[in-house]
């Protein structure tokens, strides 16, 4: 259970790292013409921590030992 | 190539596949090898949140909203963070109470009220008709789109069609058909539909597949990669505007909130709660739902704004609805093929929602909308029906039927007032509202039914006032002015800018009312005043259910007498008689009874009779259901209150229980050590005596033996007298030499030696020590090497026993030394902060395995047994004593065969001599 718990917590650290990196101001930084790669630079900060997060969900979950 | 007669009979290809799917995937959990036992099909079915409204729609909304289309799919991503802790006790809850919808939930916490039922049903039901009519409209649509194949022509005005010609109806009627085979085939006490969820993974599956194709079509076919549309769109200003979200407060709001109201959709729809918690299989799917979920969300937006921006650059005159560019891009590019996958992926998308969104609305309508009417309407005399699942199922088969019919009407009626974005946001603000009394219903105890109606109707009202009012204004049922003017012509009334509440869009604004009053009245009625027996049991049964899965507590809070002649025919009513016999005997068997007659009608079969009903009719219909068949004695909320207090109680001993017995374990661990160190020391006590008394012994016979010569012949000769004399004489020496130490030892041991501590020169006591055994020395012809530092400082210590410590070590040095050409060395060094003085002989040497036993008591080196001992084998043991007593170290190095050099240090700190003074006497 003790296990569980600790995969749960780090699940909501991911939830609140999200809610503040997809929400101003930080998204604010990157609200801005311009490109990168040739990518429009908020559509690819947007989509770049998206991954992110899922990356991290997927190795708390797949790699949790309960 | 793509006449009427190919998209039709593909389209029935696909829906025939579908029911194949479901039809295997029945058999195959009828057989009990569910095919949906996988987490990954579960992550899939909860794909089914992406409708036609995310396959359409999102290009829609980002060709005129840019970016601003993503947070409802960043909500979803950011709450399955937190599904570990909320989706998984209210999965566990659900399983525990046999709950099978929304309504059922809030109901069955808040003292299992039969009206809270019948208001989220209502509220769920008003909310997501909408939603369903927006599914009729966009398959319709393409539909219609793709028919008129290779023009591109846009639907004419819905409701324009005569109805016999309206496509929508024909789709609705087909949608309608296809549900009820799908999801009332039979009346389960579980409410699961596993064949229903195995489509729906499927369909999940192709919708994406299709949205794939398209946006690789789009991206990499007309145009050459990422770079390439982005370039373009780059050089027109409309387009470039899409990128970036309009740098103001407003747009960040409204950003935060429709993020924060997908977070709550993706938890409150009926559909996703039907396919997360009812249709949940195994608890540990959840896991893999978490991640893959969301990087399903990922990959179905990764294509949306290309397609977006490729159709806004392809069709620049603005003739073609940027909510059909999906399906018209294709279609514009002779891409036959690919337009009817697409097609057949909307389709997939919309069927998917139809289905399990009114399955979902139609066991609420049933179980908590037309069942307690039913039930309580006297003159249908249902209580005498035998068997009411034909009832039940009935009752579902026409709740799906009106459910999309209603969704057709308001689809004719609302027209084209509203993108389909629009349309889908409403429907999420309407079940956000169940987010209070569910949130609050699983963390909170204090939430009171009272508190839930009042929040929920508040809530509800605030929603239908500011959006749902001016939708329907906007489609031209109702006057505009309402809207421009406000109510009655009053300006702070104004559905859209509330209290002259400006700077928000028209669902944040709904959003941020409507949550008020909600929470409001949720949190002030419940707390005015205190929950009622059933609000407390059940509010500590949903808020505690980690603590109470086993079931056995939630029988205490009953009490009253039944039979089991009555509940088994109530259960069959509504299950079918001969399943509710299977339930009981499958019951009687887990408690190892035989038959049913061994049944004995407790507490426990009367809530077992309760949950299983609940499966079928619902939480608050089987309590009113079971009450009736049974005798019971209402609890005082007293009581209750005793019974919690008492399980807490309970609880709190048996934590202190498990701390006293670990406290106990570690004392009876350290008392079992301390009860093997004194068997060793009772046992070193006894070897010591051994030793001593032999020892003793040994002196003692042979000064008795030459006594008794002495004695006994009185002939002997003056020489021989002489010299037994003396050997007596050195015999009691021994003896008291033997004596001495063993005292001496027991009283350094005990801590009563007499110690005078003094500032001592080393040098001098070497010497004097040298001088003592001088004769020792010439006795044996050993030569002695003096090599002692001068001016070495002075220490404290006792000066008798340092000398007694040094006579000790240069005896046994000379003891053990070579015969023929002994040699000991003497040395005297001083270093920082210690003295060390080395005595070296050139003798045997001791073994390694022996360095440490020389140091203990009675122990020599060598064979006892052959040779004579040649000491007491206390010297070394006592001088080690006296060298530690005043802070130092006596210690032993030797290689074999090139004799052994015993050593010591004495520290020059005056530092922890304060402690060797208080032992002194």
């Amino acid at each position: 259970m003790n296990r569980a718990i600790i995969t749960g917590q780090r699940l909501a650290a991911v939830f609140l790292l999200g809610c503040v990196l997809f929400n101003y101001p930080l998204i604010a930084l990157f609200n801005k013409p311009g490109e990168l790669f040739d990518i429009p630079l908020l559509y690819l900060y947007l989509f770049g921590v998206w991954a992110v997060l899922i990356g991290l969900m997927a190795l708390t979950i797949e790699r949790r030992k309960d | 190539m793509l006449q009427g007669w190919v998209i039709a009979s593909v389209s029935f290809a696909y829906l025939g596949v579908l029911f194949a799917i479901a039809y295997f995937g029945d058999k195959r959990a009828d057989a009990g090898r569910s095919v949906i036992a996988n987490p990954t099909i579960y992550a899939l079915s909860l794909a089914v949140y992406c409708t036609t409204w995310t396959f359409y729609g999102s290009v829609g909304r980002a060709a005129s909203t840019g970016i601003g289309f993503l947070p409802i799919y960043l909500g979803p991503t950011l709450m399955a963070g937190l599904w570990w802790f909320v989706m998984l006790k209210i999965i566990r809850i659900s399983k525990a109470n046999r709950i099978t919808s929304i309504a059922d939930f809030v109901s069955s916490r808040y003292g299992k009220s039969q009206l809270l039922g019948g208001l989220v049903t209502v509220i769920a039901v008003i909310g997501i008709i909408p939603y369903i009519s927006l599914q009729l409209k966009a398959v319709s649509n393409s539909f219609t789109i793709l028919l008129h194949y290779p023009e591109i022509v846009m639907p004419a005005r819905a409701g324009a069609q005569p109805l016999l010609q309206d496509s929508a109806l024909y789709i609705a009627m087909i949608l309608a058909a296809f549900t009820i085979l799908f999801g009332t085939r039979h009346l389960d006490a579980t409410e699961r539909h596993e064949g229903m969820v195995a489509a729906i993974a499927f369909e999940s599956l192709v919708k994406l597949l299709a949205f794939l194709a398209v946006g690789i079509f789009v991206t990499f076919g007309i145009y050459n990669g990422f770079g390439d549309i982005f370039d373009r769109a780059e050089l027109v200003p409309k387009l470039k505007s899409l990128m970036t979200v309009a740098d103001t407060g407003a747009s960040y709001g409204s950003w935060w909130s429709l993020t924060f109201l997908s977070m709550l959709s993706i938890m409150f729809l009926p559909r996703q709660f039907q396919i997360a918690v009812v249709e949940n299989v195994n608890e540990r799917h959840l896991a893999r739902a978490i991640w893959l979920f969301p990087l399903y969300l990922l990959l179905i937006n990764i294509f949306v704004l290309p397609i977006a921006v490729g159709g806004l650059l392809h069709f620049p005159d603005g003739s073609v609805d940027a909510d059909t560019f999906v399906l018209t891009l294709p279609m514009a590019e002779r891409q036959e093929a690919l337009a009817l996958f697409v097609f057949i992926g909307g389709l997939s998308a919309a069927t998917g929602m139809v289905i399990v969104e009114t399955i979902a609305l139609s066991t609420m309508v049933c179980n908590d909308l037309v069942m307690p009417v039913l039930l309580r309407w006297k003159a249908l005399r249902l209580q005498e029906e035998q068997d009411l699942s034909w009832l039940l199922l009935s009752i579902r088969r026409w709740a799906i039927a009106v459910i999309l019919l209603l969704g057709y009407i308001y689809f004719r009626a609302a027209g084209e007032a509203y993108a389909l974005v629009g349309i889908g946001l409403i429907s999420f603000a309407a079940v956000a509202q169940f987010a209070p009394a569910i949130f609050g219903g699983i963390y909170w105890k204090g939430g009171t039914r009272q508190g839930a109606i009042a929040g929920l109707l508040a809530g509800f009202a605030v929603w239908i006032y500011t959006l749902l009012l001016p939708s329907f204004a906007k489609s031209g049922w109702l006057s505009l002015d309402f809207i421009r003017e406000g109510l009655f012509g009053v300006a702070l009334l104004k559905p859209q800018q509330l209290f002259g509440l400006t700077g928000l869009d028209e669902i944040s604004h709904s959003l941020f009312w409507s949550m008020l009053a909600n929470i409001g009245c949720y949190v002030a009625v419940s707390l005015r005043k205190r929950p009622d027996v059933v609000e407390t049991s059940q509010g500590t049964l949903f808020v505690d259910v980690f603590r109470h899965t086993e079931g056995a507590e939630r029988s205490r809070f009953w009490r009253g007498s039944a039979q089991v002649q009555d509940l088994l025919p109530l259960i069959g009513r509504f299950l079918g008689p001969e399943r509710a016999r299977e339930a009981f005997l499958a019951y009687a068997r887990r408690r190892g009874l035989a038959s049913l007659e061994q049944l004995q009608a407790n507490a426990d079969l009367v809530h077992f009779a309760e949950t299983l009903l609940a499966g079928a009719i619902g939480g608050a219909s089987a309590r009113v259901m079971v009450a009736s068949v049974v005798k019971e004695e209402p609890l005082g909320i007293d009581e209750v209150m005793n019974i919690l207090d008492e399980a807490s109680q309970v609880r709190a001993y048996s934590r202190q229980l498990e701390q006293k017995s670990r406290e106990l374990e570690a004392a009876t661990a350290e008392l079992r050590a301390a009860n093997e160190r004194l068997k060793e020391l009772d046992r070193m006590k006894d070897d010591f005596m051994s030793t001593v008394t032999h020892e003793l012994r040994t002196p003692l016979t042979s000064i008795r033996a030459f006594s008794e010569i002495l004695l006994e012949d009185p002939k002997t000769n003056l020489a021989n007298r002489r010299k037994f004399l003396a050997i007596i004489v050195k015999e009691t020496e021994r003896l008291t030499r033997l004596i001495n130490q063993v005292l001496d030892m027991a009283k350094i041991e005990s801590g009563n030696a007499e110690w005078h501590t003094a500032d001592i020169d080393l040098h001098e006591v070497i010497e004097e020590s040298l001088a003592a055994t001088s004769s020792l020395f010439g006795d044996k012809r050993i030569r002695l090497e003096k090599l002692l530092a001068e001016g070495v400082p002075r220490v404290r210590a006792d000066r008798d026993r340092l000398i007694q410590v040094m006579l000790n070590l240069l005896a046994n040095a000379v003891k053990f030394c070579d015969e023929d050409r002994g040699c000991v060395t003497v040395r005297l060094s001083a270093g920082s902060d210690a003295v060390r003085v080395d005595v070296e002989d050139n003798g045997p040497g001791i073994a390694e395995a022996d360095q440490h036993t020389i140091f203990e008591k009675f122990r020599q080196v060598g064979d006892t047994m052959t040779a004579k001992p040649q000491g007491t084998g206390l010297g070394l043991p006592i001088s080690r004593q006296i060298i530690e007593h005043f802070g130092g170290r006596l210690w032993v190095e030797s290689n074999p065969g090139r004799g052994a050099t015993f050593s010591f240090i004495l520290p020059l700190n005056r530092e922890g001599m304060g402690q060797e003074e208080r032992t002194e006497k």
